[in-house]
Formats: C-alpha cells, structure tokens, sequence
C-alpha cells in the first residue's frame, strides 16, 4: 500500500499552507482546553439528540456519531477543482440516467454492456420512456471523494439514491462555531448555512407544470426507526416544508395530497428519502407500508416530481462505477477531471482470475452493497476469512468488484494519547436544479478513528469533522 | 398542518400529564398509607392508585395483591403497564421525535432529557423511599417545564391548542377518575357522620390534584367532603377542576374552529359538556348520584376524544 497523503505535514517537516494557521492555534491552546472542548461538544450533540441508528443493534437503537473538532481544511483552489470535477461528474450521472431510460445509445455504442443494466436488480423498467419533470434524475448527489495526492482527487462511490449525512455537515459546522469562536476569526472559512435555501430553491425549480406557481414541497420519511430519521426532521424544519410519512400522503386522480387537519393538500414535489422498493406498494414491494399506493401512476401522469427519480439505482451501482469515465467521456466529450478507483470487474473471467490471485491485497465489495458491509479488506482479513470469500467469489463473481486498498489521505486526530494522523474521506453534496447545479463548498468529512483503519463509515466505528474550505 | 403531526402534538401532551398523574397518586398514596391504620381504616390505599391509574384490571392478571412495593413499581417502572411512568415518557420521547419540527427546542429539550435521565438514573428503578421521592419529584418537574416551555415559547396556532387539547382533556380524565374511586367518602353535608378516617382521604384526594392548599384558601373552612367535590368539580378557578378543563378546551377548540373558518362536532360536544358544568351545583349532583354523574362525565370526556380525533387527527 502506498504511503498516505498527509493533509497537514509536508514530508521533512513543513506545514501545507491551509493548515499554518490551524498549527500555530493548536500550539497555543493546552490539550486541557482541547479535551474540555471535546466533551462539551459531544454534550451538545447528545442534548440536540443527534443521533443514528444501527441496524440489528439491540442494546441502544440511537448512537452518536463520535465527533472530532479538528477542523479537516481545504484550500479555495483545491476546492475549486474539485467543484468543477463534482459539476462534470454528476451532470454525466443525469444524462446517463436519462439515455438508459429512453434511447439507450451508449448501449448501441457498447460502451456499457447491456445485461449490466437489464439484469441488474436496481434497473427500473417502469421508467423506460418515462418524461421526468425538466429531465432530472439527480437532485441531490453524494459524491465519495480521496485524496491521495496534492492534486489528485478520486471517486470513490457515487451516491446518486438518497445520500444522507448533510445534517452533520451543517450541525458539526453549529458546533464548531460555537465551541471555536477565536479559530474561526482567525481563518476566512467559507460558508456552508445557505445549504437549505440552495435544496429548496433546487427542489421547487423541478415542480411538475401542472404545480401552481407556488409549489408545495415535502420530505418523505420511513419514520422514526430510520437511521437516518433525524435528518430527515432536521432537513424538513430548516426547509420549512411537512415532513410526511406514507401514510400522511393519497393519491386522488393521479395527484398526490397530504392529510392536513384542515383537510387535503396537493404536493407537488416529494424530496424523498424512502428508497425505490418502498415507495408505492402497487408498483413495487406489496409489503412495503412507508410507501403511498399510487405515487407511480401520478408520477407517471406527471403530477408529482420525486427527488431523486426513481431509477437512478442503475447510475451508482459499484458495476456500473467502474464504466464512470467512459460514461463522461461519452456524454461530454471531456476528459473526466475527477478519477476513479482502479477497478477489476470480477464478472469478467481475467479480472476475476487477478482478484482470486489477489486477495490478500484487495478490497473486495458487493456490486450492489452499501455501508461498508458485506466486503473484504484483504490486508487486514485471516486467512480463514479470506478463503470463505474466496468461495463466495467463484459462486457469484458477478456480484463483485475489487479495488486496490488505497491510501487515504490523513488529517490531525484527538485520541487517547493527543494528536495523532488518522484517515478520512470527504462526500460533497451536489444539487441539480432545472437551471443549474450548485455545491455548498465542503461536505461532510468522515474519519476513521481507529489507528490505520480505513473503514470511515459511522455504522463501524467511523466519526465526522467539520471541513473547512478557505475563502482566499 | 398535517393531521399525524396534530395528533402527535396532543398525545405527546396526554402522555407527559398522565407521567404527572400517575406521580401525584403515587405521593398521595405514600403520604396516606404511613399513617397509623386507625386514621385511614381497612380500604387498601393502593388498590384504590390502581383503580384511579385504571391499570387495576391489567395488574391483577400478573399480581396476587396490591402493596406499596408492587404497586409503585408497576405504575412507574412496568414495561408491562403500557401507561406506566416509564412508559409515558418513553411514549412522549417517541411522539416528539415525530414531530420535532412542531416543537420548540425548549419542550424538546425538556423530553429528550427526561428521557436521557430515565435511562441513566432511574433504569433499575428506586431502592428506597429517598429514591422514590427523587423519582417522582423528577417526573413532575418535568412535567412543569414541559407545561412552562410550551406555554412560553410556543407561537399560537395549531399545533398549540391541539397539544393544549390533549393536555386539558387528560387531565379532566385524571380528576374524573379520582373522583370516581372515591365518590364513597364525598358524602354531602346532611348524610355526613364524620370520623377521623374520612379526613385523610379527603386530604389525599386534594393533594393529588395540588389543590390542598387552594381549597383552604377558596373556602376557609375545614375540609369538609361536599367542598372536596364541590371545588374538583365545579370551580372553575382551581386548573385541574373539570369546570376549568372545559373552559380551556371550549376555548382551544373555538380558536381552531376560527382558524380553520369552521366548526363541527368536537366544538359542539365540548360546548354541551361545559354547559352542562356551568348549570350544575352539588346538590344536583348528590341527587343525580356523585357516581353516575362522574361515570357520565368519563365516558362523555372519552368520547370528545374520540371526536377530536375523526375531525382532526385521521
């Protein structure tokens, strides 16, 4: 494994310049200071009761995501690549979407083969030719961004579904200014407030024509048992719009109405955070009861518009990630400025013969996981463990991909004993409205606290940090 | 707003004041039964916290006999008594993490704390009577501060007068339901024979509802039992008393019926129930029967319930 890009340290002692600032604080302040600070911050997150939920996880059903207050910064002109990359990569995600369900030529062009979308599981074929309100399918992306060099960005995962975690990026950033008053004086760090104005205002440019000229806007929640239920109460409240659950919503002659106590209303634009399976039990699982019978079909008479689109599984699926760059290259005919991860695609048999060959070096995940669940890290796996996947490969290799571990960048860390590098990973979130697409500069910065690990994911052991990008 | 969100608001409400309840009988109950046996007689003090939590049925299924000890615990600790302190608060929590965005940060605040000290303090219950006394001393406060910050911080809409409706007919159902055990010992003045046993229940019905002191200061008189029914449930000026409860939820149906632009059921039963309040003295109501007239007010509050939640919450 290649040695990790440090985000604050140039090797042979000195500071990167985004980081001088933060250093000479950090020298002044006693870790005392630091540690009192910590734990008032994890006060303030546990009385707000910001909280997740882990699945199949008996003891507690609300956990705190463990908070770091080292800020993660940025400089304005890495920022301002990376921005652009994100714009490019999520405007060929959009166009993508839109061919797959309507003329498909980049299958005639095979530059993605055919049975990777019409077998796969998030295909859905009830969206062919289906007219979404101003063609977008993406309105809100989480894009999963590395840094393993200076200048070098890459893709990790395209969140294109309902990608979660902006509340920690805009609570964690409450927080920090609260708790760090004088840090913030003494850097010029970009905003990241006017995130619910830009996803409102995103939201209501892509109302049906049939909305009036004040559409009604709603977030659609499984409930309160989701994990991620507490942002969905945090979006609604700071966007002002009802947070609905299924059966808060009816279909009438293909519109959709909530129930209000004054009686129904007509909704015009569903922000929802339920996924495809369950969004309408007519269409798709009949068990689903977050769902709302009908929605479909007054999606399909074009009444309702939902963010995302249904379908746009097939755009961030680990299969298709692999084909990202030709997918860019084909619909912009642009060099992709953001890279991807090196990928072996174990559905074809020389790729599956270098992964099997391979396996204590790779990171082996399932094409349609998430979560970081249900893949292998070969470096850090037994060799039992190993051989068990081994077997799990061979029997469905289509299931898989493998990637190299790669070096996550690391960013000064409070542990146990002081500061310490740890790594981390950055999802930006990116808003598509009818007109244009905008992301508030940062994101949400997630860490892996345990030494060496690179698993950043709060379902195991991962924490956040607020990402500061300098307004130079 | 939208209708679950308004049934959240007024369950939520119903829950924190019934966790309220329930640690006023209790306290009551405690303070009547260290008494010496002469002074309170051969009824069993904590059959009747039972009966008046309306959880007696439910426990004699799982229990031989009611004492400080099991009674206590079921009422504020059972995760079997689905209206079990414990699980008032936990059901309150629920309810305000559904409708955060209709809350102050104050009233969350307020639950979301409550519920952290339930879990970190009071897991396993109280060991002793301090214990207990903190306990139900922690409950009440919480209920005063979510009552306070509701009423401090809240705007004037909807979502207030639906969480005052639950608030306002709760407690109507609390007091009905004291009265209703213990109609035996509201004797009216020409049947009174007195007696020293008498006495203490009266006092513990009063404090129950906090009204010990109130009723020295409206009536300046001894207790005597026809006032004890008199100020529960005709005076309108003591907040638990049922006259008062119906004024408040006269008053918030009608401000939701000029919001809206209209009326309709639930206005109108509200309206026929304080009448009937307002045209009523005790003596009627000995006539009348104590026991009828309450059970008719419990299964006439019950029913606005029920009303309030066809033309609004569904």
């Amino acid at each position: 494994m290649a040695v990790a890009f440090d985000e604050m340290n140039i090797p042979g002692g000195d500071l990167r310049p985004a980081y001088q600032e933060l250093a000479r604080w950090l020298k002044e302040t006693p870790p005392e200071a630091l540690e009192y600070r910590r734990q008032e911050a994890e006060l303030l997150f546990r009385r707000i009761g910001i909280t997740f939920a882990v699945y199949g996880d008996s003891e507690s059903t609300e956990r705190l995501i463990p908070f770091d207050v080292i800020p993660r910064i940025m400089s304005g002109k890495e920022w301002t690549l990376l921005e652009k990359g994100l714009k490019q990569r999520v405007k060929a995600l959009n166009m993508f979407l839109r061919d797959i369900y309507h003329g498909r030529d980049i299958l005639r062009a095979e530059i993605v083969p055919d049975d990777l979308i019409f077998q796969n599981p998030v295909f859905r074929p009830e969206m062919n030719g289906q007219q979404v309100p101003h063609d977008v399918y993406v309105h809100i992306a989480g894009i999963d961004i590395i840094r393993v060099d200076a200048n070098d960005f890459i893709v990790l995962e395209d969140n294109a579904r309902t990608p979660s975690g902006v509340s920690y990026m805009l609570e964690n950033r409450e927080i920090m200014m609260r708790l760090f008053p004088d840090l913030f004086a003494r850097h010029k760090v970009a905003p990241v407030e006017r995130y619910p104005d830009e996803l409102l205002s995103a939201l209501r440019s892509v109302a049906p024509h049939s909305a009036s000229g004040e559409p009604t806007v709603a977030l659609l929640t499984p409930g309160v048992y989701n994990s991620a239920y507490y942002e969905h109460s945090f979006l609604a409240d700071k966007l002002g719009i009802e947070l609905v659950e299924g059966r808060d919503l009816i279909v009438k002659n293909n519109e959709v109405f909530m129930r209000t106590t004054e009686g129904v209303k007509r909704v015009d634009v569903i922000y929802r955070r339920v996924d495809d399976d369950f969004l309408d039990p007519l269409t798709f699982r009949p068990d689903s009861a977050l769902g709302v019978p009908g929605l479909m079909s007054a999606y399909a008479a074009g009444n309702i518009t939902l963010a995302n689109a249904v379908g746009t599984g097939i755009a961030d699926d680990k299969a298709i990630y692999s084909y990202m760059p030709e997918i860019v290259k084909f619909y912009l005919g642009e060099e992709p400025i953001l890279k991807n991860v090196q990928t072996w695609r174990c559905r074809e048999p020389k790729d599956l013969a270098y992964v099997l060959d391979h396996l204590s070096e790779l990171v082996v995940k399932e094409v349609h996981g998430s979560g970081g669940y249900g893949m292998l890290i070969g470096p850090a796996a037994t060799k039992a463990t190993i051989e068990a996947f081994r077997e799990k490969l061979k029997r469905e290799p289509e299931g898989f991909i493998a990637q190299p571990t790669l070096a996550l960048s690391t960013c000064p860390t409070c542990t146990a004993s002081g500061l310490a590098p740890r790594h981390v990973d950055l999802r930006p979130f990116v808003l598509t409205g009818s007109k244009s697409t905008t992301i508030v500069p940062g994101g949400l910065t997630r860490v892996a606290l345990k030494e060496g690990s690179l698993v950043v994911n709060s379902s195991q052991g991962g924490g956040t940090k607020d990402t500061w990008i300098l307004d130079e | 707003m939208l209708s679950r969100t308004a049934e959240n608001l007024y369950w939520l409400a119903r829950y924190v004041e019934r966790a309220e309840y329930l640690a006023r009988t209790i306290d009551a109950t405690l303070r009547v039964t260290a008494l010496p046996a002469a002074y309170i007689g051969k009824t069993n003090e904590w059959d009747s916290a039972l009966l008046t939590a309306g959880v007696a049925e439910s426990f004699y299924q799982t229990h031989e006999e009611a004492n400080e000890h099991n009674v206590v615990d079921y009422l504020s600790f059972s995760p079997d008594n689905p209206s079990s302190i414990r699980n008032c608060i936990e059901a309150a929590r629920l309810n305000s993490r559904s409708v955060r965005t209709a809350l102050t940060s104050e009233m969350w605040d307020t639950i979301n704390s409550a519920w952290i000290e339930l879990q970190e303090v009071w897991s396993k219950g109280t060991s002793t009577r301090e214990d207990l006394a903190k306990f139900l001393r922690f409950v009440q406060e919480t209920s005063l501060r979510f009552d306070g910050s509701a009423y401090r911080t809240m705007l004037r809409n909807d979502a207030y007068w639906f969480s005052r409706l639950g608030l306002h007919l709760e407690r109507a159902d609390n007091t009905a339901r004291i009265l209703d055990v213990k109609y035996h010992v509201l004797l009216p003045e020409e049947e009174h024979v007195g007696g020293p046993l008498d006495f203490y229940q009266w006092s513990s019905i009063l404090r129950s509802v906090s009204a010990l002191t109130a009723y020295h200061w409206v009536y300046r008189e001894t207790l005597k039992p026809w006032l004890v029914a008199d100020l529960l449930i005709l005076n309108s000026t003591l907040p638990r008393s049922l006259a008062s409860c119906y004024d408040n939820l006269v008053r918030n149906l009608d401000q939701i019926g000029v919001a809206y632009g209209r009326q309709g059921p639930a206005q109108r039963h509200a309206r026929g129930i304080r009448n009937r309040l307002e045209h009523s003295n005790m003596n009627d109501i000995f006539q009348h029967g104590v026991h009828e007239f309450i059970q008719e007010f419990i299964a006439d509050n019950s029913r606005l319930g029920e009303i309030i939640t066809k033309q609004y919450l569904i």
